[in-house]
Protein backbone atom coordinates (compact mmCIF):
# COMPACT_ATOMS: atom_id res chain seq x y z
CA UNK A 1 0.00 0.00 0.00
CA UNK A 2 2.80 2.07 1.15
CA UNK A 3 4.51 1.66 -2.40
CA UNK A 4 1.34 2.08 -4.41
CA UNK A 5 1.22 5.47 -3.08
CA UNK A 6 4.73 6.16 -3.23
CA UNK A 7 4.41 5.00 -7.16
CA UNK A 8 1.00 7.00 -7.54
CA UNK A 9 3.03 10.25 -6.22
CA UNK A 10 6.14 10.00 -8.58
CA UNK A 11 3.47 10.10 -11.40
CA UNK A 12 2.10 12.91 -10.50
CA UNK A 13 5.27 14.63 -10.11
CA UNK A 14 6.61 13.27 -13.13
CA UNK A 15 3.39 14.63 -15.20
CA UNK A 16 3.53 17.48 -14.19
CA UNK A 17 6.83 18.88 -15.02
CA UNK A 18 6.62 17.42 -18.07
CA UNK A 19 3.59 19.29 -18.62
CA UNK A 20 5.47 22.38 -17.34
CA UNK A 21 8.38 21.10 -20.09
CA UNK A 22 6.42 21.03 -22.57
CA UNK A 23 4.53 24.04 -21.85
CA UNK A 24 7.65 25.98 -23.01
CA UNK A 25 6.76 24.26 -26.60
CA UNK A 26 3.15 25.03 -26.75
CA UNK A 27 3.39 28.65 -25.54
CA UNK A 28 3.69 29.70 -29.54
CA UNK A 29 7.51 29.91 -28.98
CA UNK A 30 9.68 26.66 -29.00
CA UNK A 31 13.14 28.09 -29.13
CA UNK A 32 13.96 30.02 -25.44
CA UNK A 33 16.99 31.67 -26.31
CA UNK A 34 16.11 33.03 -29.78
CA UNK A 35 17.58 36.31 -29.67
CA UNK A 36 18.95 36.22 -33.41
CA UNK A 37 16.48 36.77 -36.03
CA UNK A 38 14.13 38.95 -33.71
CA UNK A 39 13.95 42.84 -33.40
CA UNK A 40 13.50 44.40 -29.80
CA UNK A 41 12.63 47.51 -29.57
CA UNK A 42 11.89 49.56 -26.29
CA UNK A 43 8.47 51.98 -26.10
CA UNK A 44 7.33 54.88 -24.49
CA UNK A 45 4.58 53.52 -21.97
CA UNK A 46 2.27 56.08 -23.71
CA UNK A 47 1.93 54.79 -27.31
CA UNK A 48 1.75 51.49 -25.50
CA UNK A 49 -1.37 52.11 -23.12
CA UNK A 50 -3.05 53.39 -26.20
CA UNK A 51 -2.91 49.77 -28.06
CA UNK A 52 -1.32 51.41 -31.09
CA UNK A 53 2.14 49.10 -30.66
CA UNK A 54 -0.07 46.15 -30.31
CA UNK A 55 -1.77 46.44 -33.11
CA UNK A 56 1.72 47.45 -35.37
CA UNK A 57 3.06 45.08 -33.97
CA UNK A 58 0.63 42.56 -35.40
CA UNK A 59 0.78 44.01 -39.08
CA UNK A 60 4.80 44.17 -38.99
CA UNK A 61 5.36 40.80 -37.78
CA UNK A 62 3.11 39.50 -40.96
CA UNK A 63 3.83 41.71 -43.39
CA UNK A 64 8.17 41.80 -43.40
CA UNK A 65 8.08 38.32 -41.67
CA UNK A 66 10.49 39.72 -38.48
CA UNK A 67 9.52 38.91 -34.80
CA UNK A 68 9.19 42.14 -33.12
CA UNK A 69 9.72 42.51 -29.46
CA UNK A 70 8.49 45.28 -27.39
CA UNK A 71 9.38 46.48 -24.08
CA UNK A 72 7.43 48.57 -21.77
CA UNK A 73 9.93 51.35 -20.35
CA UNK A 74 9.17 55.37 -20.64
CA UNK A 75 11.78 57.58 -22.24
CA UNK A 76 14.27 57.15 -19.65
CA UNK A 77 14.86 53.91 -19.58
CA UNK A 78 13.82 53.01 -22.82
CA UNK A 79 17.17 55.28 -23.80
CA UNK A 80 19.45 53.60 -21.22
CA UNK A 81 18.13 50.19 -22.24
CA UNK A 82 19.25 51.52 -26.14
CA UNK A 83 22.98 53.04 -24.40
CA UNK A 84 23.59 49.23 -22.92
CA UNK A 85 22.46 47.72 -26.08
CA UNK A 86 19.71 46.10 -24.74
CA UNK A 87 17.19 46.95 -27.41
CA UNK A 88 18.01 47.82 -31.54
CA UNK A 89 15.99 51.15 -31.72
CA UNK A 90 13.51 52.88 -29.04
CA UNK A 91 10.07 54.66 -29.64
CA UNK A 92 10.33 57.91 -27.28
CA UNK A 93 8.68 61.65 -27.26
CA UNK A 94 11.19 63.58 -24.99
CA UNK A 95 13.36 66.00 -27.74
CA UNK A 96 16.54 67.76 -25.80
CA UNK A 97 16.79 64.18 -24.51
CA UNK A 98 16.96 62.30 -27.62
CA UNK A 99 19.37 65.16 -29.06
CA UNK A 100 21.71 64.47 -26.61
CA UNK A 101 21.18 60.77 -27.06
CA UNK A 102 22.14 60.94 -30.84
CA UNK A 103 25.06 63.89 -30.21
CA UNK A 104 26.43 61.47 -27.85
CA UNK A 105 26.55 58.72 -30.63
CA UNK A 106 24.08 56.11 -29.20
CA UNK A 107 21.59 56.95 -32.07
CA UNK A 108 21.63 57.16 -36.00
CA UNK A 109 19.12 60.34 -36.18
CA UNK A 110 15.50 61.51 -35.01
CA UNK A 111 12.40 60.08 -37.29
CA UNK A 112 9.90 61.42 -35.90
CA UNK A 113 6.67 59.64 -37.12
CA UNK A 114 3.35 61.09 -35.29
CA UNK A 115 2.39 63.52 -32.62
CA UNK A 116 -0.19 64.92 -30.30
CA UNK A 117 -0.47 67.08 -27.97
CA UNK A 118 -0.24 67.00 -23.67
CA UNK A 119 -3.10 67.81 -21.56
CA UNK A 120 -3.62 68.64 -18.64
CA UNK A 121 -6.49 66.79 -16.95
CA UNK A 122 -8.29 66.78 -13.97
CA UNK A 123 -11.60 66.62 -11.78
CA UNK A 124 -14.66 67.93 -14.06
CA UNK A 125 -15.16 70.18 -11.27
CA UNK A 126 -12.13 71.47 -11.61
CA UNK A 127 -11.33 72.59 -8.53
CA UNK A 128 -8.71 74.48 -8.74
CA UNK A 129 -9.96 76.90 -11.09
CA UNK A 130 -7.86 76.26 -13.64
CA UNK A 131 -9.64 75.97 -16.63
CA UNK A 132 -8.33 78.36 -19.84
CA UNK A 133 -5.40 79.02 -18.18
CA UNK A 134 -2.58 78.67 -19.97
CA UNK A 135 -0.26 75.25 -19.17
CA UNK A 136 2.40 78.04 -17.19
CA UNK A 137 -0.42 79.70 -15.49
CA UNK A 138 -2.44 76.94 -14.45
CA UNK A 139 0.66 74.98 -12.60
CA UNK A 140 1.41 78.43 -11.10
CA UNK A 141 -2.13 78.29 -9.71
CA UNK A 142 -2.28 74.56 -8.57
CA UNK A 143 1.33 75.58 -6.58
CA UNK A 144 -0.68 78.32 -5.21
CA UNK A 145 -3.79 76.78 -3.83
CA UNK A 146 -1.59 73.60 -3.24
CA UNK A 147 -3.92 70.89 -5.37
CA UNK A 148 -3.40 67.57 -5.45
CA UNK A 149 -0.83 66.79 -8.45
CA UNK A 150 0.11 63.51 -9.64
CA UNK A 151 3.95 63.91 -11.79
CA UNK A 152 4.88 60.52 -13.51
CA UNK A 153 8.03 61.01 -11.83
CA UNK A 154 9.94 58.52 -13.45
CA UNK A 155 12.29 60.26 -16.26
CA UNK A 156 9.52 59.68 -19.09
CA UNK A 157 9.13 62.21 -22.03
CA UNK A 158 5.93 63.19 -20.18
CA UNK A 159 7.82 63.34 -16.79
CA UNK A 160 10.53 65.35 -19.25
CA UNK A 161 7.92 67.76 -20.45
CA UNK A 162 6.12 68.15 -16.77
CA UNK A 163 9.52 69.64 -15.84
CA UNK A 164 9.43 71.72 -18.65
CA UNK A 165 6.59 73.36 -18.01
CA UNK A 166 7.27 73.85 -14.10
CA UNK A 167 10.42 75.58 -15.39
CA UNK A 168 8.67 78.10 -17.59
CA UNK A 169 6.51 78.49 -15.34
CA UNK A 170 9.41 80.17 -13.19
CA UNK A 171 9.90 77.42 -10.94
CA UNK A 172 12.73 75.23 -9.75
CA UNK A 173 11.92 71.49 -9.69
CA UNK A 174 13.74 70.62 -6.93
CA UNK A 175 11.25 73.36 -5.24
CA UNK A 176 8.24 71.96 -7.06
CA UNK A 177 9.14 67.89 -5.40
CA UNK A 178 10.24 69.58 -1.77
CA UNK A 179 6.77 71.70 -1.93
CA UNK A 180 4.35 69.63 -0.25
CA UNK A 181 1.95 66.20 -0.39
CA UNK A 182 -0.18 68.01 -3.10
CA UNK A 183 2.51 66.89 -5.17
CA UNK A 184 2.42 63.15 -5.93
CA UNK A 185 5.52 60.89 -7.67
CA UNK A 186 3.84 58.17 -9.05
CA UNK A 187 6.98 56.34 -10.50
CA UNK A 188 4.44 54.36 -13.08
CA UNK A 189 3.66 54.31 -16.90
CA UNK A 190 0.85 57.06 -18.27
CA UNK A 191 -2.33 54.58 -17.85
CA UNK A 192 -1.62 53.69 -14.30
CA UNK A 193 -1.06 57.54 -13.28
CA UNK A 194 -4.28 58.18 -14.91
CA UNK A 195 -5.91 55.53 -12.86
CA UNK A 196 -4.28 57.30 -10.00
CA UNK A 197 -5.33 60.77 -10.68
CA UNK A 198 -8.93 59.77 -10.76
CA UNK A 199 -8.46 57.87 -7.27
CA UNK A 200 -7.70 60.56 -5.68
CA UNK A 201 -8.84 63.53 -7.17
CA UNK A 202 -5.97 65.10 -8.48
CA UNK A 203 -4.25 66.77 -11.85
CA UNK A 204 -1.98 65.46 -14.41
CA UNK A 205 -0.24 66.01 -17.31
CA UNK A 206 -1.08 63.19 -20.03
CA UNK A 207 -0.32 63.10 -23.36
CA UNK A 208 -3.72 62.84 -25.47
CA UNK A 209 -3.24 59.53 -26.68
CA UNK A 210 -3.28 57.72 -23.51
CA UNK A 211 -5.96 60.12 -22.58
CA UNK A 212 -8.27 59.51 -24.75
CA UNK A 213 -8.04 55.86 -24.11
CA UNK A 214 -8.37 55.76 -20.48
CA UNK A 215 -10.91 58.31 -20.33
CA UNK A 216 -14.38 56.30 -19.98
CA UNK A 217 -12.55 54.77 -17.12
CA UNK A 218 -11.19 57.69 -14.95
CA UNK A 219 -13.99 60.41 -15.50
CA UNK A 220 -11.13 62.64 -15.92
CA UNK A 221 -11.81 65.88 -18.27
CA UNK A 222 -9.23 68.10 -20.08
CA UNK A 223 -8.98 71.03 -18.27
CA UNK A 224 -6.04 72.75 -20.09
CA UNK A 225 -5.26 71.90 -23.93
CA UNK A 226 -3.35 74.70 -25.84
CA UNK A 227 -0.46 76.54 -25.71
CA UNK A 228 2.41 75.71 -27.83
CA UNK A 229 4.75 73.88 -24.93
CA UNK A 230 2.17 71.08 -25.44
CA UNK A 231 3.65 69.58 -28.15
CA UNK A 232 4.59 65.90 -28.20
CA UNK A 233 6.66 64.61 -30.70
CA UNK A 234 6.95 60.95 -31.30
CA UNK A 235 9.93 60.09 -32.76
CA UNK A 236 11.48 56.69 -33.66
CA UNK A 237 15.45 56.21 -33.05
CA UNK A 238 17.90 53.03 -34.42
CA UNK A 239 20.40 52.24 -32.40
CA UNK A 240 24.04 52.98 -34.12
CA UNK A 241 25.99 49.71 -34.08
CA UNK A 242 29.06 51.58 -34.19
CA UNK A 243 29.00 52.44 -30.85
CA UNK A 244 26.63 50.25 -29.88
CA UNK A 245 27.96 46.40 -29.94
CA UNK A 246 25.55 44.22 -31.41
CA UNK A 247 22.74 46.09 -32.02
CA UNK A 248 20.83 45.12 -35.47
CA UNK A 249 20.47 48.23 -37.14
CA UNK A 250 19.38 46.59 -40.67
CA UNK A 251 16.16 45.25 -39.03
CA UNK A 252 15.23 48.47 -36.73
CA UNK A 253 16.03 50.27 -40.37
CA UNK A 254 12.93 48.14 -42.12
CA UNK A 255 10.51 49.13 -38.90
CA UNK A 256 11.82 52.61 -39.04
CA UNK A 257 10.58 52.96 -43.01
CA UNK A 258 7.17 50.59 -42.19
CA UNK A 259 6.46 53.62 -39.44
CA UNK A 260 7.14 56.53 -42.26
CA UNK A 261 5.17 54.38 -44.97
CA UNK A 262 2.01 55.52 -46.25
CA UNK A 263 0.04 53.10 -45.62
CA UNK A 264 1.56 52.75 -41.80
CA UNK A 265 0.86 56.46 -41.19
CA UNK A 266 -3.01 56.38 -42.78
CA UNK A 267 -3.23 53.77 -39.96
CA UNK A 268 -1.82 55.83 -37.24
CA UNK A 269 -4.40 58.88 -38.25
CA UNK A 270 -7.48 56.36 -38.24
CA UNK A 271 -6.00 54.88 -35.09
CA UNK A 272 -8.71 55.10 -32.26
CA UNK A 273 -11.33 57.05 -34.21
CA UNK A 274 -13.47 54.14 -34.01
CA UNK A 275 -13.42 53.85 -30.37
CA UNK A 276 -12.84 57.26 -28.66
CA UNK A 277 -14.68 59.19 -31.62
CA UNK A 278 -10.97 61.58 -32.17
CA UNK A 279 -7.40 60.16 -33.56
CA UNK A 280 -5.30 59.51 -30.80
CA UNK A 281 -1.96 60.81 -33.04
CA UNK A 282 -1.22 62.74 -36.08
CA UNK A 283 0.93 60.84 -38.14
CA UNK A 284 4.25 63.51 -39.33
CA UNK A 285 5.98 61.14 -41.48
CA UNK A 286 9.32 61.62 -40.99
CA UNK A 287 9.11 65.65 -40.65
CA UNK A 288 9.01 67.59 -37.15
CA UNK A 289 5.90 69.54 -36.51
CA UNK A 290 6.30 72.93 -35.92
CA UNK A 291 2.89 73.56 -33.90
CA UNK B 1 -19.05 45.44 -6.54
CA UNK B 2 -20.54 44.89 -10.04
CA UNK B 3 -17.09 45.00 -11.79
CA UNK B 4 -15.50 42.58 -9.73
CA UNK B 5 -18.73 39.96 -10.64
CA UNK B 6 -18.71 40.83 -14.34
CA UNK B 7 -14.83 40.30 -14.17
CA UNK B 8 -15.27 37.12 -12.36
CA UNK B 9 -17.72 35.97 -14.98
CA UNK B 10 -15.53 36.93 -18.04
CA UNK B 11 -12.54 35.16 -16.43
CA UNK B 12 -14.00 31.70 -15.87
CA UNK B 13 -15.07 31.90 -19.95
CA UNK B 14 -11.39 32.81 -20.36
CA UNK B 15 -10.83 29.54 -18.71
CA UNK B 16 -13.44 27.04 -19.54
CA UNK B 17 -13.04 28.12 -23.59
CA UNK B 18 -8.82 27.54 -23.41
CA UNK B 19 -8.42 30.85 -24.56
CA UNK B 20 -5.09 31.01 -26.18
CA UNK B 21 -3.44 33.61 -25.00
CA UNK B 22 -4.90 32.67 -21.40
CA UNK B 23 -3.02 29.00 -22.10
CA UNK B 24 0.03 29.94 -23.73
CA UNK B 25 0.81 32.34 -20.76
CA UNK B 26 0.18 30.32 -18.00
CA UNK B 27 1.88 26.90 -19.87
CA UNK B 28 5.06 29.54 -20.37
CA UNK B 29 4.80 30.57 -16.53
CA UNK B 30 4.66 26.74 -15.52
CA UNK B 31 7.22 26.23 -17.98
CA UNK B 32 9.89 28.62 -16.85
CA UNK B 33 9.33 27.82 -13.39
CA UNK B 34 9.55 24.25 -13.77
CA UNK B 35 12.95 24.36 -15.72
CA UNK B 36 14.33 27.38 -12.86
CA UNK B 37 13.28 24.37 -10.23
CA UNK B 38 14.57 21.52 -12.11
CA UNK B 39 18.06 23.43 -12.44
CA UNK B 40 17.91 24.48 -8.94
CA UNK B 41 17.52 21.05 -7.67
CA UNK B 42 20.24 19.69 -9.26
CA UNK B 43 22.24 22.26 -8.04
CA UNK B 44 21.11 22.04 -4.50
CA UNK B 45 20.83 18.33 -4.06
CA UNK B 46 24.51 17.37 -4.26
CA UNK B 47 25.53 20.96 -2.71
CA UNK B 48 23.37 20.74 0.20
CA UNK B 49 24.24 17.52 1.16
CA UNK B 50 28.28 18.34 0.67
CA UNK B 51 27.40 20.55 3.14
CA UNK B 52 25.96 18.81 5.18
CA UNK B 53 28.65 15.69 5.43
CA UNK B 54 31.76 18.09 5.51
CA UNK B 55 32.87 19.80 8.66
CA UNK B 56 34.03 23.29 7.99
CA UNK B 57 35.02 26.29 9.82
CA UNK B 58 32.40 28.59 9.65
CA UNK B 59 29.54 26.15 8.51
CA UNK B 60 26.92 27.13 11.24
CA UNK B 61 27.49 30.68 9.65
CA UNK B 62 26.92 29.67 6.23
CA UNK B 63 23.72 28.13 7.06
CA UNK B 64 22.47 30.75 8.62
CA UNK B 65 23.33 33.00 5.56
CA UNK B 66 21.55 30.58 3.47
CA UNK B 67 18.32 30.58 5.60
CA UNK B 68 18.81 34.74 5.73
CA UNK B 69 18.07 34.72 1.51
CA UNK B 70 15.08 32.57 2.00
CA UNK B 71 13.47 35.97 1.77
CA UNK B 72 16.06 37.80 -1.12
CA UNK B 73 14.06 40.61 -2.44
CA UNK B 74 13.48 39.10 -6.44
CA UNK B 75 13.75 42.54 -7.13
CA UNK B 76 17.15 42.66 -5.71
CA UNK B 77 18.10 39.12 -7.69
CA UNK B 78 16.69 41.10 -10.79
CA UNK B 79 18.60 44.01 -10.11
CA UNK B 80 21.70 41.92 -10.43
CA UNK B 81 20.91 39.74 -12.75
CA UNK B 82 19.73 42.45 -14.76
CA UNK B 83 23.41 44.20 -14.49
CA UNK B 84 25.30 41.05 -15.34
CA UNK B 85 23.38 39.98 -18.81
CA UNK B 86 22.79 43.28 -20.18
CA UNK B 87 24.60 43.55 -23.44
CA UNK B 88 27.10 46.20 -21.47
CA UNK B 89 27.51 43.69 -18.70
CA UNK B 90 30.08 40.93 -18.03
CA UNK B 91 28.17 38.50 -19.56
CA UNK B 92 26.19 40.72 -22.10
CA UNK B 93 27.68 38.50 -25.59
CA UNK B 94 25.62 35.90 -24.15
CA UNK B 95 22.87 37.82 -25.73
CA UNK B 96 20.63 36.39 -22.95
CA UNK B 97 18.92 39.88 -21.65
CA UNK B 98 14.99 39.98 -21.93
CA UNK B 99 14.38 35.79 -23.10
CA UNK B 100 12.75 33.02 -20.87
CA UNK B 101 16.43 31.34 -20.41
CA UNK B 102 17.41 34.12 -18.84
CA UNK B 103 14.26 34.25 -16.51
CA UNK B 104 14.60 30.34 -15.63
CA UNK B 105 18.57 31.68 -14.55
CA UNK B 106 17.22 34.26 -12.71
CA UNK B 107 14.61 32.13 -10.76
CA UNK B 108 16.86 29.24 -9.99
CA UNK B 109 18.97 31.87 -8.11
CA UNK B 110 15.97 33.15 -6.24
CA UNK B 111 15.06 29.82 -5.28
CA UNK B 112 18.65 28.23 -4.65
CA UNK B 113 18.60 29.26 -1.02
CA UNK B 114 15.16 28.02 -0.09
CA UNK B 115 15.80 25.02 -1.59
CA UNK B 116 19.33 24.47 0.06
CA UNK B 117 18.03 25.13 3.25
CA UNK B 118 15.01 22.95 3.80
CA UNK B 119 17.62 20.19 2.11
CA UNK B 120 20.36 20.81 4.55
CA UNK B 121 18.04 20.86 7.80
CA UNK B 122 15.64 18.03 6.19
CA UNK B 123 19.25 15.92 6.35
CA UNK B 124 20.20 17.60 10.08
CA UNK B 125 16.59 16.07 11.15
CA UNK B 126 16.75 12.82 9.65
CA UNK B 127 18.25 10.32 12.16
CA UNK B 128 21.75 10.43 12.20
CA UNK B 129 22.14 6.42 12.39
CA UNK B 130 20.96 6.17 9.01
CA UNK B 131 24.41 7.83 7.29
CA UNK B 132 26.56 6.34 10.58
CA UNK B 133 25.33 2.73 9.35
CA UNK B 134 25.96 2.89 5.89
CA UNK B 135 29.60 4.81 7.00
CA UNK B 136 30.06 1.53 8.95
CA UNK B 137 29.03 -0.48 6.62
CA UNK B 138 31.92 0.70 3.88
CA UNK B 139 29.71 3.66 2.00
CA UNK B 140 31.77 6.77 0.94
CA UNK B 141 30.59 9.70 1.52
CA UNK B 142 28.64 10.04 -1.73
CA UNK B 143 26.90 6.60 -1.14
CA UNK B 144 25.61 8.07 2.37
CA UNK B 145 24.52 11.32 0.73
CA UNK B 146 22.77 9.61 -1.70
CA UNK B 147 21.08 7.05 0.66
CA UNK B 148 20.46 9.89 3.22
CA UNK B 149 19.04 11.80 0.97
CA UNK B 150 16.34 8.86 -0.10
CA UNK B 151 15.77 8.06 3.24
CA UNK B 152 14.86 11.99 3.57
CA UNK B 153 12.73 11.95 0.67
CA UNK B 154 9.35 13.73 1.55
CA UNK B 155 11.30 16.32 3.14
CA UNK B 156 13.59 17.06 -0.09
CA UNK B 157 10.44 17.11 -2.42
CA UNK B 158 8.64 19.14 -0.44
CA UNK B 159 11.24 21.57 -0.40
CA UNK B 160 11.47 21.70 -3.92
CA UNK B 161 8.09 22.57 -4.37
CA UNK B 162 8.27 24.84 -2.04
CA UNK B 163 10.84 26.32 -4.51
CA UNK B 164 8.52 25.99 -7.28
CA UNK B 165 5.56 27.78 -5.35
CA UNK B 166 8.51 30.77 -5.01
CA UNK B 167 9.12 31.07 -7.96
CA UNK B 168 6.29 30.99 -9.57
CA UNK B 169 4.55 33.27 -7.77
CA UNK B 170 7.07 36.35 -7.95
CA UNK B 171 6.83 39.35 -10.66
CA UNK B 172 9.47 41.69 -10.00
CA UNK B 173 12.43 39.27 -11.50
CA UNK B 174 10.25 38.21 -14.37
CA UNK B 175 9.64 41.78 -15.11
CA UNK B 176 13.09 43.37 -14.87
CA UNK B 177 14.93 40.65 -16.45
CA UNK B 178 12.00 39.41 -19.33
CA UNK B 179 10.41 42.42 -19.70
CA UNK B 180 7.05 41.06 -19.93
CA UNK B 181 7.20 41.10 -23.59
CA UNK B 182 3.82 40.12 -25.84
CA UNK B 183 3.98 36.13 -27.04
CA UNK B 184 7.74 35.47 -25.48
CA UNK B 185 8.46 36.88 -22.14
CA UNK B 186 5.08 37.44 -20.65
CA UNK B 187 4.14 35.03 -17.74
CA UNK B 188 0.79 34.73 -15.28
CA UNK B 189 2.52 37.63 -12.92
CA UNK B 190 3.76 40.36 -15.08
CA UNK B 191 0.82 39.86 -17.44
CA UNK B 192 -1.67 40.17 -14.13
CA UNK B 193 0.78 43.63 -13.40
CA UNK B 194 0.50 45.10 -17.09
CA UNK B 195 -3.26 44.05 -17.79
CA UNK B 196 -4.73 46.12 -14.18
CA UNK B 197 -2.52 49.11 -15.17
CA UNK B 198 -4.13 48.94 -18.66
CA UNK B 199 -7.77 48.84 -16.95
CA UNK B 200 -8.17 45.30 -18.14
CA UNK B 201 -9.38 43.64 -15.11
CA UNK B 202 -10.94 40.34 -16.74
CA UNK B 203 -7.99 39.14 -18.24
CA UNK B 204 -6.28 39.96 -14.98
CA UNK B 205 -8.99 37.93 -13.01
CA UNK B 206 -8.65 35.33 -15.31
CA UNK B 207 -4.42 34.54 -14.88
CA UNK B 208 -4.87 35.39 -11.12
CA UNK B 209 -7.35 32.24 -10.71
CA UNK B 210 -5.65 30.13 -12.38
CA UNK B 211 -2.36 31.42 -10.35
CA UNK B 212 -4.79 30.73 -7.44
CA UNK B 213 -5.32 27.05 -8.96
CA UNK B 214 -1.33 26.35 -9.28
CA UNK B 215 -1.00 27.50 -5.80
CA UNK B 216 -3.84 25.13 -4.53
CA UNK B 217 -2.36 22.03 -6.48
CA UNK B 218 0.71 22.93 -5.03
CA UNK B 219 -0.86 22.79 -1.45
CA UNK B 220 -2.30 19.81 -1.93
CA UNK B 221 0.80 17.79 -2.97
CA UNK B 222 2.05 19.33 -0.03
CA UNK B 223 -0.17 17.90 2.34
CA UNK B 224 -0.51 15.01 0.83
CA UNK B 225 3.18 14.58 1.06
CA UNK B 226 3.23 15.04 4.58
CA UNK B 227 0.56 12.62 5.33
CA UNK B 228 2.39 9.83 3.51
CA UNK B 229 5.36 10.98 5.39
CA UNK B 230 3.55 10.23 8.94
CA UNK B 231 2.18 6.97 7.60
CA UNK B 232 5.42 5.68 6.18
CA UNK B 233 7.32 6.98 9.72
CA UNK B 234 4.48 4.61 11.74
Amino acid sequence: MKNFKNIALSILLITAMLAGLSGCDSGGDSNIIPAQGRLRIATTTSLYDTGLWNALEDRFEEEEGIRLDILYAGTGIALEYGRRGDVDAVAVHAKATEEQFIADGYGIERIPFAYNYFVIVGPAEDPAGIADLSPEEAFKKLYDTQTTFISRGDASGTHTKEKAIWKAAGYDYEEVTSAGSWYVEAGKGMGPTLQMASEMDGYTLSDMGTFLAYKGETGLVTVVDEGSILLNVYSFIVIDPDKVEGADAEKAQILADFLVSDEIQQFIKDYGTADYGDSLFIPCAGNEPTS
Amino acid sequence: MGELWQGIIRALELIVTFDPEVMAITFRSLGISTSACLIATLICLPLGSLIHFTNFKGKNLLVSLIQTFYSLPTVLVGLLVFILFSRAGPFGNLNLMFTPALMIIGQSLLVMPLMLGLIISALVSLDKTVADTAFSLGASRFQAGLLSLKEARYAVITSVIMGFGRAISEVGLAMMVGGNIRGFTRILTTAISLETSKGDIELSLALGFILLLISLAINVILSQLQRVEKSAAR
